[in-house]
């Protein structure tokens, strides 16, 4: 902090060491993810400055994941510190005046759009083989006939390779997908009413009543927690069942587990939010006009709630009950 | 000045030395360390295109080879440089792009000046602005083991373009580790960017100084909100993107093969819905510091202020639906290239709007050719060459014969090599003394703009024949035809490292042998932003007192 002489209301924040920590810790994650990755049945791991004469690597590292484990772990501590920090000034009013809360909520909201956008690529990837999932025109030669492919099929324009891989349907031919009235409507409705308790929470907090909010918060987080677990049941059911894959899935495979499989990421990370504010709730943290931290949660949570309704009516009900294609 | 300074000195304590470069929470110390890395980055990125340029000097695989293993026999020799030729050029533009271009226009005098420009004392998010620098530090180390581990048939580095298309990218193209250290880079790059434009968000719309309207904001100001605009929407399209290709390569998904069902265009579209905003990510700072160059040495207000501020919000928003320019020869339908042609031409529209602005703005001023304005006439230069054969790849049907041919290496060098770096020799010889309190001999800066003035446009004015001539992009070797315009660019590429040079010694005699303290306003009275109001260097912490706009003298900028 400068000087007694500061005549604004700016959060001027000491020196930290904790972005610093944070990015050793992401560079040792992304490195001991790599080499987890490249970690072969001999058991070494990641070769690095190429190979001498005899086909040795120069420079290998021991395979495994303790390097990216390492890494993790000093970034959940990072956040721990950090994030304690942030609670600390709030605590102490460094960080609590109108204009920095209205700077924390320019922030989250900044933040939330950015990952709306991460949703659309993944969105993007989807819509783009469950709309398009054959080729375009067939190509017809001089004299009439259609032109055969190298492999000796008939050829198309466009992605021929797709159209081969799905049979020009979605879902593709060989999948067998997840009914989307069954446990994913449950699944819609599990959100749709942790929506409403996070809401209830968040009035009770406006009403100065704790109790309320505690509880509101109690029923969310379950709600998440119960939502984790019914997706879990459903992967597991679906890769169990051979309905099918993700690994060597194809397109239908892949698109529908990394989209579902990030929200359901998002799901963990917004309950894990959550239970840190049920925890500021309870030791009486959050007031009745100074609660931002349990917004953001809330946000967080909408936000989360919204990206499954569009994953629930384009994947599950549009998809697989095939009226896209 | 120095009662200015004394008043400031008692509570102007820095922490010690470690403290305050490591664990700093400081906007300018922050900015500094950014312009740091970019200058690094610019010399490694430099010396990758020296090689490529001494390779391409004349016609055969000549130079490279002395960089590989010459245990090797002939032959093999050759195939090792051809690949080295493309790890060359794309770490050349990932480094320039990512590690010397944003840096430095957004990190560094972003970072530096867009919190005083607004009357504000620091950044919204302090600490936040620090992880945004680090993790690029993260992502830098990242990105040199990718060079130094194994890419395709074991060779180092991955040689697949700067795009990083599929299958090229995928585990067919490139089995080794080099391309996930790449994309894991790539990923902490991004999130440094997205977490840096919140950042710039906040602080220009929550920070701004009383009385300080949008329409009152300097353009600086208002060109580094766009650009925020546009990492914070369009760098997540791209994390999903190479995150997809990280799947591909490492966990069995399909997203990029074609035999199962996958698309490789996918990745085209996703990388080109982030890339073509990146492009004005690129430029839109470098167009917001000339407005204040060429205003402060014509020693007039900017022309047309609103036109050019709304002008860089259509350019942004624009930017990001015509992204499929990029890819006219992949198959698009027709419908699809006739929207995309119309779309791209559009953008000449506000571009223009800034160009002749900036021509206006000149216009009956009492126009001082000091160092920073050389570089802004550079600029205007440099960037309307480039624009114009923009404008000409923008047509569907020319695409056709130019794509990937020199003509796109010249138009993209023309905006960026060209067109960025020099706003941003601009910005650093406008700052400059504000940043260190320090002057340059200014025939000094102006023997640096002439080698590179000289020297680059000999670089890239000739690959324009090249290109109408057909000679591909991307390839280590040519036929003799080509020989004598790659020549020609070659010995640009010398007179623009020897500019390189003068600049240094010009940096280093500032430092040390010259010598003169810089006043708080070096440049009279057409600068009129708020920087130059403080003293040079400013103090640790500015604006304890906020200024204030909402008086009668208030004026825009």
């Amino acid at each position: 902090m400068a000087g007694a002489d500061v005549k604004h209301n700016y959060h001027l924040v000491n020196p930290s060491p904790w972005p610093l920590v944070g990015a050793i810790s992401a560079a040792m994650m992304a490195i001991g993810a790599i080499n987890w990755m490249q970690t072969g049945e001999s058991g070494v791991g990641l070769m690095l400055g190429g190979f001498d004469a005899q086909n040795n690597p120069n420079f290998a590292l021991p395979g495994g994941n303790w390097l990216f484990l390492i890494g993790l772990g000093s970034i959940l501590i990072t956040m721990l510190g950090w994030w304690r920090d942030v609670i600390k000034e709030s605590l102490t009013g460094e960080n609590t005046a109108f204009v920095v809360r209205l700077g924390l909520r320019y922030g989250m909201v900044l933040f939330i759009a950015s990952e709306v956008m991460f949703f659309v690529a993944w969105f993007w990837a989807f819509f783009g083989a469950a709309l398009f999932p054959g080729a375009f025109d067939p190509v017809i030669l001089a004299d009439g006939s259609q032109m055969l492919n190298a492999s000796g099929d008939l050829a198309f324009t466009g992605n021929e390779g797709r159209l081969h891989a799905t049979g020009g349907v979605w879902p593709p031919v060989g999948i067998e997908p997840l009914n989307a009235w069954h446990l994913p409507l449950i699944n819609t409705l599990v959100l749709l009413l942790s929506g409403t308790t996070v809401t209830w929470a968040h009035h009770a907090i406006q009403h100065g009543d704790r109790k309320g909010l505690v509880q509101g918060l109690a029923v969310t987080i379950a709600l998440g927690a119960f939502f984790t677990f019914l997706q879990a049941s459903e992967y597991t059911e679906a890769l169990t069942s051979g309905m099918f894959k993700f690994s060597g899935g194809g397109i239908y495979g892949a698109s529908f587990f990394m989209a579902t499989g990030f929200h359901g990421l998002h799901v963990i990370i917004g309950t894990i939010f959550l239970s840190v504010c049920l925890l500021r709730a309870i030791r009486g943290q959050f007031t009745a006009d100074r609660h931002f931290g349990l917004e953001a949660a809330a946000w967080y949570w909408h936000f989360v709630d919204v990206v499954w309704l569009f994953l629930f009516a384009s994947i599950y009900v549009l998809g697989n009950q095939g009226l896209l294609s | 000045m120095s009662d200015a300074h004394a008043a400031h000195a008692d509570h102007d304590h820095q922490p010690p030395f470690f403290v305050r470069w490591f664990y700093s929470t400081n906007h300018k110390d922050i900015g500094t360390l950014y312009l740091i890395l970019a200058i690094i980055a610019g010399i490694a990125g430099g010396a990758m295109s020296g090689l490529i340029r001494m390779e391409l000097a004349e016609p055969g695989i000549t130079f490279l080879t002395a960089f590989t293993d010459q245990n090797l026999p002939p032959e093999a020799q050759i195939v090792a440089a051809s690949n080295f030729y493309n790890v060359l050029i794309t770490y050349h533009g990932l480094m320039m792009i990512f590690f010397m271009v944003m840096p430095a226009l957004i990190g560094g005098f972003g970072n530096w000046f867009v919190p005083i420009m607004i009357g504000a004392p620091d950044m919204a998010f302090p600490r936040m602005n620090n992880i945004s620098f680090w993790l690029y530090v993260a992502s830098g180390v990242l990105v040199t083991l990718s060079l130094l581990s194994p890419g395709y048939a074991q060779q180092l580095g991955f040689a697949g373009g700067w795009v990083l298309y599929p299958p090229l990218s995928s585990t067919v193209g490139s089995p080794g580790p080099a391309m996930d250290f790449l994309i894991l880079a790539i990923h902490l790059a991004g999130a440094s960017s997205i977490l840096g434009a919140i950042n710039f968000i906040t602080t220009i719309f929550n920070m701004r100084a009383p009385g300080m309207t949008l329409h009152k904001m300097p353009l600086f100001v208002w060109s580094v909100l766009v650009t925020a605009f546009l990492l914070v929407l369009s760098l997540p399209v791209l994390a999903g993107a190479i995150t997809m290709l990280l799947t591909d390569r490492n966990f069995g998904t399909a997203f990029f093969d074609s035999a199962q069902g996958g698309d490789p265009l996918l990745f085209q579209h996703l990388f080109w819905f982030f890339g073509h905003p990146e492009v004005y990510i690129l430029i839109l700072p470098g167009f917001g510091l000339i407005s204040h160059i060429v205003s402060t040495f014509s020693k007039k207000p900017i022309f047309g202020y609103l036109g050019m501020a709304y002008a860089m919000v259509a350019i942004g928003f624009v930017g990001f639906i015509v992204w499929a320019h990029h890819m006219y020869t992949v198959g698009l339908s027709v419908n699809m290239k006739a929207y995309f042609v119309a779309a791209t031409m559009v953008i000449a529209v506000p571009t223009g709007i800034k160009i002749f602005s900036w021509i206006a703005t000149m216009w009956g001023g009492s126009i001082e050719f000091r160092t920073p304005m050389i570089w802004a006439i550079g600029f205007i230069f440099v960037f309307t060459l480039g624009g114009v054969t923009g404008v000409v790849l923008a047509n569907a049907g020319v695409d056709h014969y130019m794509h990937d041919t020199y003509y796109v290496v010249a138009h993209f060098h023309y905006t960026m090599s060209l067109g960025a770096v020099f706003a941003i020799f601009a910005g650093w010889y406008y700052w400059f003394p504000k940043m260190t309190g320090k002057l340059y001999r200014e025939w000094l800066g102006n023997l640096h703009f002439v080698f590179m003035f000289v020297g680059v446009n000999l670089v890239f004015f000739p690959q324009h024949f090249l290109g109408l001539q057909g000679m591909p992009r991307r390839i280590v070797d040519y036929p003799e035809a080509y020989t004598y315009w790659n020549q020609l660019s070659t010995i640009g590429y010398l007179v623009t490292a020897f500019g390189v040079v003068v600049f240094v010694v010009c940096m280093i005699d500032a430092f040390f042998f010259y010598r003169r303290k810089a006043d708080a306003n070096p440049w009279g009275v057409g600068a009129t932003t708020l920087e130059w109001t403080l003293p040079s260097p400013p103090p640790f912490h500015q604006f304890n007192e906020l200024p204030r706009f909402d008086t009668d003298d208030a004026k825009a900028f």
